[in-house]
């Protein structure tokens, strides 16, 4: 007997391709089309029935990436971002592992505790945390000054969040500090995973604490940590929010702390006195969707592809 | 419950049928700080004169209202009268044909065509909002601080930093509350503060808009020049300072001079429990004249589709008068009034700052009419410069040819 079209699938299927086709694939699609328009943006010589937008192809994105004025935010803000980015995988990766090896140790007292106090702030607000370390390390009623103070070294206080150099790291630094317990839940998750048998074979052959965990651990949650690596690309490149916390869209001093994200809000939707310009906006949007993309292949085809994955 | 629930259905029955109801008139504005003003003086001073015409005053919170008005007015449903944002903002919404065109009202000789250019087409055909209020620009300082280091009140650029070394050498105060981290606030409270008395006022902005005058021209690097020296008499890590911390660091006693903007006054004279008062911006060493910042920050102008044109031109109208000035200018301090009637202002700081422009001519700020249109706007471009200029990153000659190049870059006048 012909086996008949499981339609029933299909119609499971429907609410949510429906719900990711409208609100993800088609504004991502709308996005890019958007980016091939021009807008007038003053509304010069117009009435309300003639067309706003013009279509002026690639032009958008030659102006993005060459015209001085456009060129340089944009190379700014990659060239910021991908510092960022770079930051959090060299400090937070190595750090959340390394707290999740010590909390997935079997002597450690008090691991529940430590655990919920590492991961708290990453379920802070933003705008809080931002707002805290604004006045933690503001130069008139700051903490530092007072604690370098007690041992003699005030001289060694700048004012970190407004001199051009510091000030990213120290805003790469501070979310680095919200957002470690994300790697370490993951890595704590995976490491207990790991089968005791494994571990204890280790043992027998004679393997120490270190041998193991580099051995025989670190193998094993490979996969993790490739997760995570994309994870915070992702994450990265779409920052906007701690930036616009702490620094406005002045993404000050001199937009040295300027990320993809806040030069995209900045584009799309003017800021102060700058009128906003959709269509250019869009262009940076798609540009970074270009970005992330590009990452999540590579990540896709030269990592997760051929990194061993063992079946306990 | 259910009682409830009809009365609530009757109460908003009836309020559509009087918002309906012919002779209503709904003012779109952001400043809800001002709401009481115009609920509680200003509008019932107007229906005292005209009580058939019934005003509502609606607000939008102030960083949405661009956006808002423009959707209302697209969508047909915006109020009568819009409260105007100077410049291209309204401009725009004027070319589109959603603000009507004010020529011939009644009244708009009570204002100077200074006041006038902020809501006026580029060749000054069509006007198309009511002028409303300005804010200047000058410097707070805290009289007990003067008095007890025994300073005066500085008129010239040198006498201006002999007064802060004084200060600094005193080393209890700082002596320029203001930090560059609000590049905005520096660049506003700054640049647009003493500048006009470097360029000459309305010579040097008209000199900008027709290309005659370059932001590389000498005065400019003077004044940037000037700035720079600002550096040594902020707090440490001024770098670092926000406009909050600014304000705070004055209103809590321990700066002596405070480099502001006229809506300061209300906030500061509530939080202050000090004397202070206010000088006009420094002059160049020399120079007989001088000039005021008097920037035009709010006008009024009409929705092109009102349904009552009748009811709201008399409004506008009433909004020209010598009466609606002195009310204005009084319950809401800080912003002054732009029509030529002499009215009397009771706080004294802002009555300070009015008397400056008895001797001094007043201007707008320099980067906004025209030259602000363009991208990169002039205005972000300034705000990044003159703070570069400040925390001594970027040098006066840097940054003015900075400023010129972004201008070059779209105004044909500076290609």
């Amino acid at each position: 007997m012909k086996k008949r079209f499981p339609y029933h699938i299909l119609v499971f299927l429907f609410p949510a391709c429906f719900i990711y086709t409208l609100f993800m694939i088609f504004p991502l699609f709308d996005t890019i089309r958007i980016s091939l328009f021009t807008q007038n943006l003053m509304g010069e010589n117009m009435d309300n029935s003639s067309n706003i937008r013009a279509f002026i192809g690639l032009r958008n994105y030659y102006d993005l990436f060459t015209n001085e004025n456009w060129s340089w935010h944009f190379w700014n803000a990659l060239k910021n971002n991908t510092y960022f980015f770079l930051l959090h995988v060299s400090i937070q990766t190595p750090i959340g592992l390394l707290i999740a090896a010590f909390l997935s140790s079997k002597d450690l007292k008090f691991k529940h505790t430590y655990r919920t106090l590492i991961f708290l702030p990453a379920m802070m607000s933003i705008v809080i945390v931002g707002y805290l370390f604004n006045l933690i390390l503001s130069n008139l009623w700051g903490i530092p000054q007072t604690i370098l103070g007690v041992v003699g070294l005030e001289h060694l206080y700048q004012p970190w969040l407004g001199l051009k150099g510091p000030a990213l790291i120290t805003i790469s630094l501070i979310s680095i500090w919200q957002f470690v317990g994300i790697p370490m839940m993951l890595f704590y998750a995976a490491l207990l995973n790991i089968p005791d048998e494994i571990l204890d074979a280790a043992k027998i052959d004679g393997s120490g604490p270190m041998t193991t965990f580099w051995f025989v651990k670190f193998p094993l949650i490979l996969p993790t940590v490739g997760l995570m690596v994309i994870l915070t690309y992702v994450g990265n490149y779409n920052a906007f929010d701690l930036i616009f916390a702490m620094k406005s869209l002045y993404a000050g001093p001199e937009y040295s702390t300027d990320l993809m994200g806040t030069f995209f809000y900045r584009t799309f939707f003017g800021f102060q006195m700058q009128l906003g310009n959709p269509t250019m906006g869009a262009t940076v949007a798609s540009t970074t969707f270009g970005i992330i993309l590009l990452g999540v292949l590579i990540y896709l085809f030269a990592f997760q592809q051929r990194v061993t994955r063992y079946q306990y | 419950m259910k009682k409830l629930l009809s009365i609530t259905i009757f109460f908003s029955f009836l309020l559509s049928l009087s918002s309906a109801f012919a002779g209503t008139v709904i003012i779109e504005s952001w400043r809800n700080d001002d709401a009481d003003a115009w609920n509680e003086k200003i509008i019932p001073a107007f229906n005292a004169k005209y009580p058939d015409i019934k005003v509502v005053f609606q607000t939008t919170i102030p960083n949405q209202y661009a956006a808002s008005v423009s959707a209302k007015l697209e969508g047909g449903n915006a109020g009568d009268l819009i409260t105007c944002i100077p410049f291209d903002q309204s401009l725009k919404l004027f070319n589109r044909g959603w603000l009507a065109s004010l020529n011939g009202l009644n009244g708009l000789d009570n204002y100077p065509q200074v006041a006038k250019d902020a809501w006026s087409t580029d060749d000054q055909s069509d006007i198309f909002c009511v002028p409303m209020a300005s804010v200047s620009h000058g410097f707070m300082y805290n009289k007990e601080i003067f008095k007890e280091l025994g300073l005066s009140i500085p008129n010239t650029e040198s006498e201006f930093f002999g007064v802060l070394d004084k200060i600094k050498a005193d080393g209890n105060y700082t002596p320029l509350a203001i930090g560059t981290a609000d590049t905005w606030a520096i660049a506003t409270m700054g640049f647009q503060n003493v500048g006009p008395n470097f360029w000459q006022g309305e010579k040097g902005r008209k000199g900008i808009i027709s290309g005659d005058e370059k932001f590389t021209d000498s005065h400019y690097i003077e004044l940037l020049k000037s700035l720079a020296k600002w550096g040594d008499y902020m707090a440490p890590g001024y770098q670092a300072q926000t406009y909050p911390d600014s304000q705070n660091l004055f209103t809590l006693g321990d700066a002596a001079i405070y480099p502001t903007g006229s809506w300061e006054i209300f906030t500061f004279s509530q939080n202050a429990d000090f004397e202070f008062s206010a000088f006009p911006p420094y002059k160049p060493d020399g120079q007989a004249n001088c000039f005021v910042d008097d920037h035009t920050d709010i006008g009024i102008g009409m929705n092109a589709a009102s349904k009552n044109p009748e009811e709201s031109k008399i409004f506008l109208e009433w909004l020209t008068s010598a009466e609606f000035a002195e009310i204005f200018a009084n319950e809401v301090p800080g912003f002054f009034p732009l029509h030529t009637h002499s009215i009397n202002v009771n706080d004294p700081v802002a009555k300070e700052f009015i008397s400056w422009k008895d001797d001094c001519d007043t201007t707008i700020r320099n980067s906004v009419h025209i030259v602000g249109r363009g991208e990169p706007n002039l205005e972000s471009v300034l705000w990044e410069v003159v703070s570069g200029v400040v925390n001594g990153t970027m040098s006066p000659e840097d940054a003015g040819a900075k400023a010129e190049a972004s201008l070059a870059n779209w105004y044909a006048p500076h290609q």
